[in-house]
């Protein structure tokens, strides 16, 4: 019966598909349209194959559902390798701009890759790392497995097809223009549906609960699935101009446009960069160092502190603009107090190896761990300073800017999603231990080191770059042309670009070392999915 | 008075006034007397029911 409706719908979406390609207006569009009709087809075809099949459906309520978890491993490190890639290709088309091809214009040029990269990184890369490690996490922390049954699998490959239509869309002309909200209105539906499935899960998960309280990674993943849904649906209220093209357009206008876009886009690393990282890092750190984290009441308060915060920073991305002065003062206001709840949290983070501090000697992983909650602090000093209104008028528009945001991208949500793959992948396929440490230990040079070029050259660069924009003669006339500040930027873009490799090759070689631990590695005894006869 | 002005007067006092408040109550019941034993036992939640989910409510409440 259920299969009937299923193959009802799935038809008919697949058929709508044809008809939109067929009427597209751009092609964008019409590209989209097409992967919606092969992926309905496709799973018409799967679900009829499977229809009439009198399948048992076993008790799995004794085993946690850890396939969807393993799956997310898998393509958490598929798309890092993408993003990682896309980045060093356009770090490389910005210095040698003869990379940008003219037989490529209008596809992949830096204008068209940009997006492509940012969404491989965050969306792709961090969002799947955040989906797979949130159902590790809250099945563990709540001693029951995932609510919803296959509702999961929908999750999981609802977000990929999510990602997989806005990298074509951005590549093809579709973007709505607004930075880290690129995906045009009905991607941006898609992504709704999937997002309020992902809430389903979880926060069934959590009122499924064995034990009596809810453990604060849980609290940091549930905020974040909340807040990214309050997000996404106010910044990207549109109104379309057609039902067969990309183009819409936007609800708001002018300044209030602005102000909703840097509420969404600084939330967003608010919420999704922070928020849900930092329940990565309140179950992985305790489990990696094997000591609770150092102190549970200040895990409340950070939260608290934090969630009432982030949400009034976005203003700072908007000083010397339209938007009026209060404003703008109290979105600085409030990112310098965040500086202080941030740094709870690393201190937090920090102090749980109190007494394990040996480890950081003999365990590369938890040294990675360690970096990143390093990084965490490095990068919420650096943002509360930069969102003073006389630090941006120096740093606005600059490299540093971008420095700022790959120290914590890079240095934080890249760190701590390695050290928690290195952890995940020996438990979720039952190795004894990681296939090798030393390559653990390259990893974590070659990414350090990397990190470290791009951060300094881009603050070398975005310094000079403010200092000779201001630059005035005793007329007062300006100095330099912007075309000068291009021209010596040349070197620190090479050295950032280089740090971009380093940081790719030590991703190579965890997948390479993941992949071996999972080939090579024996594995342990389980006693998984076994109801002990009491 | 105009919409903008009113949330703008709203949001600036009572709304101020009762998210700090919150916030403050928030402090204070972490820091309530026996909350430690508490909190320690939560903080422990990652260290058990690793391999496979509890068996019931009541196997839970007897083994902590």
């Amino acid at each position: 019966m259920t299969n009937t409706i299923k193959l009802i719908a799935l038809g008919l979406i697949t058929l709508f598909g044809a008809i939109a390609a067929n009427y597209a207006r751009d092609l964008a569009y019409m590209v989209n349209a097409l992967v919606v009709m092969l992926t309905a087809g496709g799973l018409f075809l799967w679900t009829l194959r499977n229809t009439g099949e009198d399948t048992p459906k076993p008790d799995l309520s004794g085993e946690y559902m850890d396939g969807v978890v393993r799956i997310g491993v898998i393509a958490t490190a598929f798309w890092g390798v993408i993003g990682f890639l896309v980045g060093i290709v356009i770090a490389f088309q910005l210095a040698f701009p003869v990379l940008n091809f003219e037989w490529a214009q209008g596809f992949l040029n830096f204008g068209r890759l940009r997006p492509l990269h940012t969404s491989a990184v965050i969306f792709a890369f961090g969002g799947n790392a955040l989906i797979a490690t949130s159902f590790y996490v809250v099945q563990r922390t709540s001693a029951t497995r995932l609510w919803g049954g296959n509702l999961a699998w929908f999750v999981f490959w609802g977000y990929n097809l999510f990602i997989v239509m806005a990298a074509l869309s951005y590549v093809l002309g579709g973007s709505q223009s607004k930075e880290y909200a690129e995906p045009e209105w009905y991607i941006d539906l898609w992504l709704t549906i999937v997002w309020v499935a992902y809430l389903a899960v979880f926060l069934g998960t959590i009122i499924m609960r064995k034990e009596r309280h809810i453990y604060v990674a849980n609290w940091f993943y549930l905020s974040f699935i909340v807040t990214v849904a309050m997000l996404h649906v106010v910044n990207n209220l549109s109104i379309p101009v057609s039902i067969w093209g990309s183009k819409s357009v936007q609800v708001f206008a002018g300044v209030q446009d602005a102000m909703t876009q840097w509420w969404y886009g600084h939330n967003a690393v608010g919420f999704f960069l922070t928020a849900g990282f930092l329940g990565m890092m309140y179950y992985f750190i305790p489990k990696q160092a094997e000591r609770p984290v150092y102190s549970y009441k200040l895990s409340i308060i950070h939260f608290w502190a934090l969630i009432f915060l982030y949400i009034w920073a976005g203003p700072h991305h908007l000083h010397y603009t339209a938007l009026p002065d209060w404003a703008s003062t109290l979105g600085m206001v409030f990112s310098v107090i965040l500086w202080m709840p941030s740094w709870g949290g690393m201190i937090n983070g920090l102090m749980t190896l109190s007494g394990a501090w040996d480890k950081l000697r003999t365990d590369p992983v938890i040294r990675m761990m360690v970096i990143a909650v390093g990084f965490y602090g490095m990068s919420t000093f650096e943002g509360p300073m930069m969102s003073i209104r006389a630090v941006n008028s120096l740093s606005h528009y600059t490299d540093w800017t971008i420095g700022h945001v790959h120290s914590g991208a890079l240095g934080w949500n890249g760190m701590i999603t390695f050290g928690a793959l290195y952890f995940l992948v020996p438990k979720l396929w039952q190795r004894e231990r990681l296939y090798s440490l030393s390559m653990v230990s390259w990893h974590f040079w070659l990414a350090t080191i990397g990190i470290v070029l791009y951060a300094a050259s881009m603050w070398v660069t975005g310094i000079m770059e403010g200092l000779m924009w201001r630059e005035v003669d005793a007329n007062g006339f300006l100095v330099n042309s912007f075309a000068d500040t291009v021209a010596a930027k040349l070197p620190m873009y090479i050295v950032r670009g280089l740090g971009g490799v380093m940081y790719l090759a030590g991703a190579i070689i965890m997948c390479v070392n993941l992949y071996l631990t999972v080939k090579r590695q024996p594995a342990v005894e389980t006693n998984n999915g076994l109801v002990p006869a009491e | 008075m105009d919409t903008y002005s009113i949330l703008r007067e709203f949001a600036d006092s009572w709304m101020l006034l009762a998210l700090f408040s919150f916030f403050i109550a928030v402090i204070i019941w972490v820091f309530r007397p026996g909350s430690r034993k508490t909190y320690q036992d939560t903080a422990s939640i990652p260290f058990r029911n690793e391999t496979k989910p509890a068996a019931d409510a009541a196997q839970v409440a007897k083994e902590a």
